[in-house]
């Protein structure tokens, strides 16, 4: 039995796992540490006030409140659980997104923009079409589809401009995501898709649930006659909660991409690409093609994300949204890097960083801490997993001292995995 | 004109120095992909030290008594210390590229990542709203610069250029100039300089004429964390009202695109800075910019919709990337972490 964990700790997964975890728990310590500094500066928060942020901190999923006394309560809440699903969807697939382009030696940074023109097809195709033209399976499943292909298609310019003009791809990917803000702002300004029906979502767009309906001979909007994904007996399991079948979509998604990185040849090529660009070529693998393919990829995937989460039937889209880029397609990137890039393991990273949501709810609800913390412990693990390869080499090296093996130091170094991660060696310093 | 040139200057100036910001930590060695970062955590220090100073009182009697140059003293301080943060919070990617070897981009990313939501956690409890502010008055009867102050009347006529560049601007303005053009020289023309950009060439040659590469790499970072500190200061003083929201519109990325523009040399990246200022200002002011000064607002009248003066900035930059990436050399060992032992 010892022999199988020491066998189990030596693989080179195991430790990547291993580097994940301790990187979350210094995230959260640091968190913890910010909230009992600001404790104990603020006279109004005080040790037991921190006590309560550092406690909701690490269990804030399974937080129910205060009870009369006001002492925090914790137990199953099976909202809580079920939001983080639903609030999961989205990025697990963004985080997707920013893993495939990892895995191609691109870095991804143009989530918001490629999920903003995802939000835009997805809304406007789905409210365009009137109710009782075609079964609502039809529209739902155009609407998604058309996303996913906005989305592409706006992924595939910083590809483009990669491949054929060597640009950044990181500069490219944050002027188009500038481009989509304002582009989306410019095609709901003055649309009719904007809400004219309830007094308090002026600002936002229809909700997918709404359709056009002929009433008394004019057509308007009418709630109940649009679409929305199926719950999927999920909203049995989690009452009370916005969950639906949105999760079982995405993690199929999940499986099917690691499907296609791991067992085709196209996933293959557009390793090869990722690992050295110039050595794919020599080895006759279209390396410009594959560029573009992986952005396209990736942009499908974001797109995707904001089909899924706006198809929800719970969720508005604010479409004055020029000044500000979505922090989903952001919160990606975190995802991506925690689960080194491996599409299964993106699954438990993306339902790890909105159980940090719920978590930031809860402090903002319960205590006079905000949501910010868990950008903060969010960035904080990014910044750690920059240097996930430092961590695993110490973990490394830390087994070999105790195994006594005879040479240590260098032989830690030398025995340490190539990094098939989402580290990537490979300078960016082309533009 | 006095108008456009005023509000091109504002835009420019910030972009201008963070831009030299990014080439100081490129040349040598490091890409500093947190200048966004950087920008956000200066803007919101400078902000609160002003916000602070004017608790405390200390620059009350300056200001009943209207001493204006104790009042400029007052906004080189907030500067001062919003360069002196961000070039300690520009430590933590030094550390991480230079000591641990980390990925630059992802490291950069963190930081960028880690400045609004650390900005905005402090400012939610210091000011229980999303904006930290100044704590008396505003930033135009504090800090900025007017006729009274050189002995004009209210209508007295400066003639052309004392109303286009002294009246109503900043003197942060003109000191970032003043700075680009020092640090420039620094760069270009001392021994400081050549050792700091023989390091993001060819570390190792470097290394083998007995220059110390991670020092280097530290200067660099580390001058590059003051300016961009600084610079998102003079941002939030001379747009922003002097005011810190966790956000500078993404002028950190426009001031990378800007030194790629500008090829990472000084004086291109002044034009090119110019350039991009004038499409910020475009978008910001379109409908009140008058050239000629006929009382017709020409961008306003043609039918352009403001969306598209607005998505102008970013659009040129892809187009100008597009057109001139051909011929643009990066430094190059930017990126690479330096291993001594590596060949």
């Amino acid at each position: 039995m010892k022999e199988k964990l020491s066998d189990l700790y030596a693989k080179d997964g195991t430790k990547t796992v291993l580097a994940s975890v301790l990187s979350i728990l210094i995230g959260l310590a640091m968190g913890s540490l910010i909230i009992l500094v600001v404790g104990l500066a603020n006279p109004n928060l005080g040790i037991s006030g921190a006590w309560d942020g550092i406690r909701l901190t690490f269990a804030g999923i399974f937080s129910t409140g205060r009870d009369a006394a006001g002492a925090l309560t914790f137990g199953f809440n099976s909202t809580n659980l079920g939001n983080m699903l639903f609030r999961a969807t989205p990025l697990i697939l963004t985080g997707l997104s920013v893993a495939v382009a990892f895995k191609t030696g691109l870095f991804n940074i143009g989530a918001p923009g490629q999920y903003l023109m995802g939000t835009a097809a997805t809304l406007v195709i789905a409210l365009s079409i009137p109710s009782g033209t075609m079964p609502g399976v039809m529209v739902w499943l155009l609407a998604f589809l058309g996303g996913t292909l906005a989305g592409a298609l706006w992924g595939c310019i910083p590809g483009l401009v990669k491949a054929f003009l060597n640009i950044n791809e990181v500069l490219a990917c944050i002027m188009t995501n500038w481009i989509a803000a304002n582009l989306v702002t410019w095609i709901f300004d003055g649309s009719k898709f904007r809400n004219l029906v309830e007094n308090t979502k002026s600002g936002y767009i229809y909700k997918t649930t709404y359709a056009l309906t002929q009433v008394d001979g004019v057509w308007t909007y009418v709630d109940g006659k649009g679409v929305s994904t199926a719950k999927m007996g999920l909203d049995k399991i989690f009452p009370g909660s916005q969950v639906n079948g949105g999760i079982l979509i995405a993690i199929a998604i999940a499986i099917l991409i690691y499907i296609l990185m791991s067992k085709t040849t196209l996933g293959y090529q557009l390793k090869a690409c990722g690992a050295n660009r110039h050595a794919a070529r020599y080895a006759g693998i279209a390396d410009r093609r594959n560029i573009v393919l992986s952005m396209a990829i990736a942009g499908a995937l974001s797109g995707a994300a904001a089909a899924l989460y706006y198809l929800s039937s719970n969720t508005e889209f604010f479409w004055s949204t020029y000044q500000s880029l979505p922090a989903t397609g952001f919160n990606g990137i975190p995802v991506a890097l925690l689960a080194a890039s491996n599409p299964i393991a993106v699954i438990f990273t993306g339902c790890f960083m909105s159980m940090l949501d719920i978590v930031g709810l809860q402090l903002t609800n319960l205590t006079a801490y905000n949501e910010y913390i868990t950008d903060v412990i969010i960035a904080i693990i990014v910044y750690l997993s920059a240097f996930s390869l430092m961590i695993k080499l110490f973990l490394t090296g830390r087994k070999k001292r105790r195994a006594q093996a005879p040479v240590s130091e260098s032989g830690g170094a030398q025995g340490a995995p190539a990094p098939e991660d989402g580290t990537r060696q490979e300078g960016g310093g082309q533009a | 004109m006095t108008f456009l040139i005023q509000q091109t200057l504002i835009y420019a100036v910030p972009l201008m120095i963070v831009a030299l910001a990014g080439v100081f930590a490129e040349r040598s060695g490091i890409i500093n992909l947190a200048l966004e970062g950087i920008m956000i955590f200066g803007a919101f220090v400078g902000v609160l030290f002003v916000n602070l100073t004017q608790q405390s009182g200390i620059f009350d009697a300056a200001k009943e008594a209207g001493n204006w140059v104790a009042l400029q003293g007052f906004e080189i301080l907030a500067m001062a210390a919003a360069a002196l943060l961000g070039a300690v919070f520009s430590l933590l990617l030094s550390f991480a590229s230079v000591n641990l070897r980390a990925d630059q981009t992802i490291g950069g990313t963190a930081l960028n990542l880690l400045a609004p939501a650390l900005v905005l956690f402090l400012i939610r409890i210091i000011a229980n709203q999303n904006i930290l502010q100044m704590a008396q008055g505003d930033a135009a009867s504090w800090f900025m610069l007017k006729k009274s102050f050189f002995g004009y009347g209210r209508g007295d006529d400066m003639g052309f250029f004392g109303e286009t560049f002294i009246n109503k601007t900043y003197l942060a303005t003109y000191l970032c100039i003043l700075l680009f053009v020092l640090l420039s020289i620094l760069l270009y023309k001392t021994r400081f300089g050549l050792r700091l950009r023989s390091c993001g060439e060819n570390p190792q040659a470097a290394d083998s004429l007995g220059i110390n590469v991670y020092k280097m790499r530290y200067a660099g970072t580390t001058i590059s964390g003051a300016l961009a500190g600084m610079g998102g200061f003079v941002y939030a003083l001379t747009t922003a009202h002097c005011a810190s929201t966790g956000d500078v519109a993404g002028f950190g990325f426009l001031a990378l695109a800007v030194m790629i523009f500008g090829n990472w040399k000084p004086g291109n990246i002044a034009a090119s800075a110019l350039l991009f200022g004038l499409f910020k200002c475009i978008a910001a002011s379109y409908s009140s910019i008058d050239i000629n000064g006929d009382g017709v607002f020409l961008l306003s009248e043609i039918g352009v919709s403001p969306h598209v003066y607005r998505m102008l900035p970013y659009l040129i930059t892809l187009l100008v990337l597009a057109f001139t990436s051909k011929k643009s050399r990066a430094p190059k060992a930017e990126g690479v972490p330096y291993d001594k032992g590596q060949r």
